[in-house]
């Protein structure tokens, strides 16, 4: 048994060499920003489709780490509209794995042409348990405790949510600066809860290099995104809120893909200390395509 | 009178499409026209500016930039040569959102800059 599976760990070593050669080797995709929370004006290209998972890992205090993923199709209807679909899930030590549910955005910029402030305006549906953790936006008084618990207690809580945001972006010289103010309505008899999100990225390079390339400056974007809770219609206030400041990093990889990374750290007793992001993405382009036959088909 | 209504319609749809083209440029402010390519006349600009459409035009306006002979426009074209340097990275920059054009403000100007270098070297 044992020598089989040696066996197979060299193979698999090739496999996923072969592979990442074979996904290094390919065209370079899309310049998106590397935030986990907040939206830039960025919306996707028409006709594409990109598939994004998103994942948090955390640990609440006096509870088991977790780390919950989420993951993004995003597809663009328009030049300016985007509608996505996440599919959350979780899985906490010393528990279990479950999928806490799922959320549809949509995305639509009211002016077309660019300005120096660029207004987006975001409309969500959550349908989600108490169990997700994902942490996508804090909002009210979203804290530490709220992600402690057994599995099984917190999913008997179900979060029939509407979620609206106005997003103001700007692209200057090379910066993109995003704020985010965020109001979230439980369609239970709740109050709305207020939130935001700031964030700033740079490329780390400007000028395109005349070959293809992998490692370069051009690549790779590096900015920090803040974001946390504004209380809520009973009480606007910072009192007992999270707020965090996360350092976000992305690389821009060929074959239309992107890494991104983020360490995100708690600044008041209510935030979780510490909270990593990784993201993965992979952008099909075109996809409409794919089921339209070409006109020389069609006689 | 169909034959006139016809003739009517077709007529007043040419007027809008030369209007909808000539407004386009005529919207760029006298100051953006008039902006020179910093990277034009450098071989190395247009070199880069191919990798740039490479990535991120290539998928609607085809290796060829002939686009798709429908909504994606050819790049090689008279209406690129009649007009400025500055016009053309005004337009990467706003993009046309009503007709699917994306707006490229999210890359680097510089990036921008080399594209309209590559789109001059291929007319």
């Amino acid at each position: 048994m044992l020598p089989k599976l040696q066996a197979k760990i060299p193979l698999c070593l090739c496999w996923f060499a072969a592979s990442l050669f074979a996904i290094l080797s390919g065209t370079a995709p899309a310049q998106d920003k590397p935030y986990f929370v907040t939206y830039s004006q960025d919306l996707e290209e028409p006709g594409n489709l990109e598939i994004e998972t998103k994942t948090a890992i955390a640990k609440p205090g006096g509870d088991h780490r977790y780390g919950a993923l989420a993951t993004e199709l995003e597809y663009g209807l328009r030049a300016w509209w985007t509608t996505e679909l996440y599919l959350d899930g979780q899985a906490t030590a010393q528990d279990s794995a479950i999928f806490t549910g799922f959320r549809i955005e949509n995305r639509i910029r009211p002016l077309m042409g660019e300005h120096a402030i660029n207004p987006v305006l975001y409309v969500e549906y959550e349908n989600t348990t108490g169990a997700d953790k994902t942490v996508l936006e804090v909002v009210g008084h979203d804290g530490e405790s709220d992600l402690a618990g057994p599995n099984a207690e917190l999913r008997q809580e179900h979060q029939h949510e509407a979620e609206l945001k106005l997003i103001l972006s700007s692209n200057f010289k090379d910066w993109n600066v995003s704020e985010n103010f965020i109001a979230e309505k439980n369609l239970g008899h709740q109050p709305w809860e207020f939130g935001y999100a700031i964030g700033a990225t740079r490329p780390l390079g400007s000028a395109a290099s005349g070959r293809p390339c992998t490692f370069c400056a051009q690549k790779m974007i590096a900015g920090a995104e803040v974001y946390g809770g504004l209380g809520d219609t009973g009480a606007l206030t910072l009192r007992d809120t999270s707020h965090y400041v996360a350092p976000v990093f992305g690389w821009q990889l060929p074959r239309d893909m992107r890494i991104s990374f983020s360490p995100g750290f708690g600044l008041t007793d209510t935030s979780l200390a510490r909270v990593y992001r990784f993201g993965l993405a992979f952008e099909l382009p075109q996809i409409g395509n794919w089921f339209r036959r070409s006109p020389r088909e069609g006689n | 009178m169909r034959t006139t209504l016809i003739c009517v319609i077709v007529a007043a749809a040419a007027l809008a499409a030369g209007a909808a083209a000539n407004s386009r440029w005529d919207r760029v402010p006298p100051k953006v026209h008039a902006r020179l390519n910093p990277v034009a006349n450098k071989p190395e600009a247009a070199a880069a500016g191919a990798q740039v459409y490479r990535d991120h035009c290539l998928q609607c306006h085809k290796e060829s930039a002939q686009g798709d002979g429908h909504k994606r426009p050819a790049l090689r074209s008279q209406e690129i040569r009649s007009v400025s340097d500055g016009d053309l990275e005004w337009f990467l920059r706003q993009g046309d959102r009503g007709r699917g054009m994306p707006s490229w403000s999210s890359l680097p100007e510089i990036q921008r800059w080399q594209v309209v270098a590559y789109l001059r070297s291929i007319q």
